[in-house]
């Protein structure tokens, strides 16, 4: 106040500000960092969930009016598939077309096969569209998300320019501040409860600091999660697998249970939260240099798991983000150690927000950006049975099993392909395979006519 | 605040597009999404390395040659702005070969002429495959090598000498020891080529 003596007007000013600050804190403790403390839900952001469906079905009502008064197409997108593939291997079509034929060793028209798979996959292929994001059936008032929607009336532009002040001008500075009230109270009281010798007293401090901090965490994005068959969350001794789909799944999972989180050594940032988190509970963290080797990760999840005492470990064995579409190729390291896996699906719902992270196209922060300025983060959480590796099951198979059961669940298709192909060339043996069995082919017809 | 893929292709396009190929108008914004996303250095062209990252395209033993097919000798500017690149009319007049022939009668707008799906365009298409510099016949040497594409390190180099001397002998017509496109189109007109080389496009 002693502003007043210099500048009268300011003064008002300063106390407007002031009192504005106030209210604005007050209802952000009230409404959101106090039912995050105690895990309660006043339910608003369902509330605002359901809301936003409404306004996204009058949109597209609209839209597809202005397309019948133009007499145009209105634009679908390609989810149902461009083409309908035949699912015929190339044993059936060769012998098709032997058949008629009097059974010539090779014949020029073997080639037809391959050219129209290959054409088909030119077309529409599983692998690569599981890297970009996938597209929505209608348009949800997000440029981001408009590939090609047009006949966007000025109601609907009026619509989505009020949407976009609503998201940069109040909801983004909510939730970053939430971010950083959230992630500034982990690190701080991670580390206080550091200094507690181990104990029970430990635990149970370090549990209530890591759900708090997840909880408020997920409020900064506006995440509305449903958790389904809580009866088989992930317990000590075991290692919890999820379908990965962007680093917010951590945030998802661990706001609803606790887990041991595993994972490179980060700098900046990252590395102050990992330092600080590994104080209050064991989590394991890999320096660069000892990813590579197999064994040492091994042990190091072995030892882990043998310790009843330590939390469940949470991995995501593709190795890489998939835009929720599809399952893909589980790395098979976590299912080597030979301990209860306990399965969990997340699908999210992309029409608040896309959780998508595209490594290659954007970098964290820019997505941070993208999440925080989506209208929500809607989706939904299973918990599947726990499982384990049968007799005679190697860790592939039983990596294979999970999988399906997570695809299943989720509703997710289920890949064999490796999610490396997001960066990586495919390998030469899958084309040695084919090749294979194309010969298999061509000299069995052969070994028939010699034995005849 | 407008869309991103579809506001570079222009209606101009779309209509030049279906006179050219007989695709429908959703059939060709929905295959524009396509190249749209194969197209990683968002240029409007495809280049072989953008083909080869398709990973069921890379482990198909003739993939290398389909891949060809779409690149044109010579640079037909209205299909290739540079001799290693491909536009999308390329694209889609190349993809007009496995349109399904029944789907001609749903399309009259085709420009006169053949249409680009007809049995000889389809039977030139997989001529092509065959005929590796382009001379309009397949000689020994070159059926040896996409018969080797084919089947890998699995079939001896004697096996796969004495299959393609057969294959020669019961096409070849006029002595020349090679196989020309209209010999080529006698040994297969049996075959259901339409059916074998057509995708089934939704519509």
């Amino acid at each position: 106040l002693f502003l007043s003596y210099l500048f009268p007007f300011d003064s008002l000013i300063c106390m407007l500000l002031g009192i504005s600050f106030t209210v604005w804190f007050t209802l952000l403790l009230v409404f959101i960092i106090v039912p995050a403390i105690f895990g309660v839900s006043f339910g608003i952001r369902r509330v605002y969930m359901k809301s936003l469906i409404k306004l996204f079905e009058w949109a597209t009502l609209r839209m597809e009016r202005g397309a019948k008064e133009k007499n145009q197409h209105l634009y679908k997108p390609y989810s149902n598939g461009i083409i309908a593939k035949e699912p015929v291997s190339l044993e059936q079509e060769i012998q098709e077309m032997r058949r008629g034929s009097a059974e010539p060793e090779f014949d020029m028209s073997d080639i037809f096969y391959f050219c129209r798979r290959g054409v088909e996959s030119i077309v529409d292929d599983e692998v690569t569209k599981r890297f970009t994001a996938e597209e929505l059936e209608s348009w949800n008032l997000l440029t981001r998300s408009n590939y090609n929607f047009h006949h966007i009336s000025t109601r609907l532009t009026a619509l989505w320019g009020m949407g976009v002040l609503i998201r940069y001008g109040f909801l983004l500075p909510l939730r970053v501040t939430l971010a950083f009230t959230g992630v500034g109270l982990l690190v701080v009281l991670t580390s206080i409860v550091g200094l507690f010798p181990n104990g029970r007293m430990k635990n149970y401090l370090s549990d209530k600091v890591h759900l708090m901090c997840y909880r408020i965490c997920v409020r900064a994005l506006t995440a509305i999660i449903t958790y389904h068959d809580s009866e088989n969350k992930p317990k000590n001794g075991g290692i919890c697998v999820a379908n990965h789909t962007s680093p917010i799944d951590v945030i998802i999972l661990a706001s609803d249970g606790c887990y041991a989180m595993v994972g490179q050594v980060h700098g900046g940032l990252m590395g102050v939260i990992q330092r600080a988190m590994v104080k209050a509970c064991p989590h394991i963290w890999f320096e660069r240099s000892e990813v590579k080797d197999r064994h040492l990760v091994a042990k190091r999840l072995s030892d882990h798991v043998a310790d009843e005492s330590k939390l469940p470990i949470l991995i995501f064995p593709e190795g890489t983000c998939i835009n929720n579409t599809s399952v893909m190729m589980f790395k098979k390291g976590s299912f080597e150690i030979g301990c209860t896996v306990y399965p969990v699906a997340i699908k999210y719902d992309p029409r608040f927000g896309d959780a998508f992270w595209n490594s290659s196209k954007f970098g964290m922060v820019n997505y941070l950006l993208h999440m925080m300025s989506s209208w929500a983060i809607v989706c939904s959480v299973w918990y599947l049975p726990p499982m384990s590796r049968m007799e005679g099951e190697d860790a592939v198979q039983f990596a294979n099993r999970v999988k399906a059961a997570i695809a299943r669940k989720g509703g997710l298709a289920d890949l064999l392909w490796d999610g490396g192909l997001k960066r990586g060339k495919v390998k030469e043996v899958f084309k040695e395979e084919q090749q294979k069995l194309y010969s298999k082919v061509l000299v069995g017809s052969s070994e028939d006519r010699s034995r005849s | 605040m407008g869309s991103r893929a579809s506001s570079l292709l222009r209606e101009e396009d779309i209509e030049e597009i279906k006179k050219e190929t007989g695709f429908s108008h959703s059939q060709i914004t929905r295959l524009y999404s396509r190249f749209h996303s194969l197209d990683k250095g968002e240029n409007g062209a495809l280049s072989r390395e953008d083909f080869q990252r398709i990973p069921e395209l890379a482990i198909n033993p003739l993939g290398d040659r389909i891949i060809n097919a779409f690149f044109p000798e010579g640079t037909n500017k209205k299909y290739t702005a540079r001799e290693d690149q491909v536009n999308f009319r390329g694209f889609m007049r190349t993809l007009a070969h496995f349109r399904p022939v029944e789907d001609n009668e749903k399309n009259k707008d085709l420009t006169s002429g053949e249409p680009l799906n007809s049995r000889t365009n389809k039977l030139h298409f997989a001529f092509q495959l065959y005929d590796l510099d382009r001379d309009d016949k397949i000689s020994r040497d070159e059926l040896l090598q996409v018969l080797r594409m084919m089947v890998g390190v699995n079939i001896s180099d004697e096996q796969l000498g004495s299959i393609a001397d057969r294959t020669i002998q019961e096409a070849d017509t006029n002595g020349d020891m090679c196989i020309s496109f209209s010999e080529f189109t006698k040994v297969l007109e049996k075959v259901d080529v339409e059916q074998k080389m057509s995708i089934r496009f939704l519509h």
